[in-house]
């Protein structure tokens, strides 16, 4: 049974046009897969819906995770199941210390996998897990003890993304959009980062407008999205050709974006 | 949504404080209030003639009075159905072992004996209007610090008393100012000697406990020069059906250099009328802070109000107010500036779901010639749904031209894509409003002890909890 599996899947915006037109995609354990498109494409909101955003609607198809369907589960639900999503654009919520929300989140799955019973980590150990995965991630300190995302840089937003996937240990994560704003040193900590949690019981679906960060996160398939559709599919050899050819092929008039 | 399910039927059973013990009053004065009524109040408590007279002075305003009608509706409080006075035992016990076990039961219900140990310095405990606990630390008294209940307090420092009683607040401030001091029994006397700082805050539990009974607490806090006091109330009542009335009264006067902090959490049963007076004058150089949050009661009336009479004087104001459902939080703070180069910072937080009510009603006065005065109001109302309502109602009045006043106010919603964020970690659709909410409440929760933030975000969370069908 495959780890995620999404089947002719359909996402228009509620009472709005379709944004995506029909996608199939299988995802195993260990595999990574990276979505490349260009800016408008509709990644974002492949991304969003696979988490269950309430603001789209599943017109028709499936999304199947370890054989069961998330289409009806919120998306508390689907994050109690193994789900991650990465933010391109992460929400501030002052008040809430990064650490504080990190244990929260935390609790919130165990309590899940505890069968709803109250299961909180012992602080020592999330102590020790904090230290370990903010060491490997090169969180500074400092940060953690900062309003999650108020005032974030956007190097220091997708730090805290990473470092959540990190202790949340899900069993397949949607990263959207996560190179985008980093210099090349945060670039290669985070996807150094990315690889190592990737293992052999975790996917990993990486959506991206640029081929850089797949030089340090090696896909094992690449899909060329446009239009609402996978217009290629390969290796990891169709991301280096996008990056030295462009979208320009793939795109039915010449509307490349410029910007995101 | 789904997630971690609320069952309605928890709500009630979760609500820690709606309990109550036999209570077996060893004096009553009955239902109503009379002439009669005031005398035996004050004759009970051996009472000295000026307070008397005071209090007499105090109901017959109170009679002509009108009820005032600017803010909540205050059209249904029975004056007749209330008990003005009842006390529960007939002396005052010095020692935890002395308690009548009812009491204890009570105070052991609301976790009293665990924060004694961690903290306390001193505990004055208010039953059914009589304080009838009291424990200072020897540290305190070999300090020469006065923290007793208001009854005593006027028997064994009638001077200290007989100087400031009714000056800050005078009866005919208000019709609850003159209600309060014609049947006042019990609340805090507290006395801070020049120069001295009282390291621990000092912490004062009570309840009303009794159907129908106004619980009419007097506080009395002098800090003298170069002095410094945190007090600390927090409250709870239990849950009764027919309204109950608490009309408190609150004055502190901050000598030159002193510092005053004094702390509330409310938590009024949803039948509670809670019409409080506070007010506090700051000296010179002096400085005066009121925390203050109001969870429950049915209607919330108060402003605590800080008067800045003496060069380079600071006040502060940290309000959070959270309606639910059938409740209006008609709360804000009020800062006078009469002398010049005076500071004062107004933060507002307030709450709404449910059909809630929850408004802020604030006012910044300068006076001509305190030139060089300052004052910054923030007021955010947070609106958690259609149906509740927040209403800012801000007076600002500069009689001086050398000053600066600013006003900021917001008003928001839980935002879809905040919950969404949350939500995509894992929280249930109520763990991430509750949150949210904790968060908007915060910069708050973050001043006050560590056990009345840790009590506030759990009230904050059991609200929240019967926010989400």
């Amino acid at each position: 049974m495959a780890l995620l599996e999404i089947r002719n899947l359909h996402v228009a915006l509620k009472d709005g046009p379709e944004i995506v037109k029909g996608i199939d995609l299988t995802v195993e354990r260990g595999e990574v897969h990276a979505i490349m498109g260009p800016n408008g494409s509709g990644k974002s909101t492949l991304a969003h819906a696979l988490m269950g955003h309430p603001a789209y609607e599943i017109s028709s198809g499936d999304v199947l995770l370890d054989g069961a369907s998330l289409l009806k589960l919120g998306p508390d639900e689907r994050a109690q199941r193994g789900l991650f999503l990465a933010f391109q654009h992460p929400y501030a919520v002052p008040g809430v210390t990064v650490t504080s929300f990190l244990r929260s989140a935390m609790n919130a799955l165990r309590k899940a996998r505890a069968g709803g019973e109250e299961d909180p980590i012992p602080i020592p150990e999330f102590r020790k897990e904090l230290a370990a995965a903010t060491a490997q991630l090169k969180v500074p300190r400092e940060l953690l003890g900062r309003y999650l995302n108020d005032g974030f840089s956007g190097g220091e937003k997708k730090r805290v993304e990473i470092l959540q996937m990190a202790l949340l240990h899900p069993r397949m994560a949607v990263l959207d959009e996560t190179d985008s704003g980093l210099d090349i040193d945060a670039l290669k900590t985070i996807a150094a980062g990315v690889s190592d949690l990737v293992g052999p019981d975790m996917g990993a679906l990486v959506i991206t407008h640029y081929q850089r960060i797949l030089n340090y996160v090696r896909p094992d398939f690449v899909h060329v999205f446009a239009g609402g559709r996978f217009v290629a599919e390969g290796g990891p050899e169709l991301a280096v050709q996008l990056e030295s050819e462009g979208y320009d092929a793939y795109q039915p008039e010449a509307t490349s974006g410029v910007s995101s | 949504m789904t997630g971690a399910g609320t069952d309605v039927s928890q709500i009630g059973r979760e609500y820690k404080y709606g309990f109550h013990t036999t209570d077996e009053p060893a004096f009553s004065t009955g239902r109503g209030l009379t002439r009669e009524v005031v005398e035996t109040i004050s004759a009970q408590k051996n009472e000295p003639t000026w307070m008397l007279e005071r209090r007499l002075k105090a109901y017959e305003h109170f009679l002509t009075r009108p009820i005032p009608t600017w803010g909540g509706d205050l059209s249904e409080i029975d004056f007749e159905a209330m008990f003005y006075y009842v006390k529960p035992t007939e002396a005052q016990v010095s020692s935890w072992e002395d308690l009548p076990p009812d009491i204890k039961d009570t105070w052991d219900k609301l976790g009293i004996p665990e924060a004694e140990k961690k903290y306390l310095a001193g505990v004055g405990a208010q039953y059914e209007s009589e304080v009838v606990y009291h424990k200072l630390q020897e540290e305190l008294v070999r300090q020469g610090v006065v923290f007793l209940d208001m009854d005593s307090g006027l028997r064994e420092h009638e001077e200290i008393v007989r100087e400031h009683f009714g000056k800050i607040i005078p009866y005919r401030d208000n019709k609850f100012a003159a209600l309060n001091t014609a049947v006042w029994s019990g609340g805090s006397f507290i006395y801070v000697p020049p120069g001295v700082r009282v390291e621990m805050p000092l912490q004062a539990y009570f309840r009303i406990n009794k159907e129908n009974m106004g619980q009419f607490e007097r506080t009395l806090i002098v800090v003298d020069e170069n002095a410094f006091v945190h007090y600390v109330e927090g409250c709870t009542a239990p849950i009764y059906s027919s309204d109950s009335l608490h009309a408190a009264v609150v004055e502190i006067i901050v000598k030159p250099g002193g510092r005053c902090r004094y702390t509330t959490i409310q938590n009024w049963s949803s039948n509670v009328y809670n019409l409080v007076t506070k007010r506090a004058v700051a000296e010179k150089n002096a400085t005066m802070e009121w925390v203050d949050g109001n969870l429950g009661s049915k209607l919330t009336m108060k402003y605590p109000a800080i008067w800045l009479t003496g060069e380079g004087a600071h006040g502060e104001v940290l309000s959070i107010a959270f309606a639910g459902p059938g409740q209006h939080q008609d709360t804000g703070a009020k800062c006078v500036h009469i002398a010049p180069n005076t500071t004062s910072v107004i933060t507002a937080k307030s709450i709404s779901r449910g059909g809630g009510r929850a408004g802020y009603r604030g006012l910044v006065n300068v006076a001509s010639g305190a030139r060089g005065a300052k004052s910054k109001v923030v007021c955010d109302a947070l609106i958690l749904d259609d149906e509740s309502r927040s209403d800012t109602y801000p007076t600002i009045r500069v009689n001086e031209s050398d000053s600066d006043i600013g006003h900021e106010a917001t008003v928001s919603k839980i935002g879809e894509e905040q919950l969404f964020y949350l939500m995509s970690r894992g929280l249930s659709d109520s763990e991430a409003s509750s949150m949210i909410v904790s968060g908007f409440v915060e910069p708050i929760t973050k001043e006050l002890p560590l056990e009345y933030a840790v009590e506030m975000n759990r009230l904050i969370q059991l609200q929240m909890e019967g926010s989400v069908g």
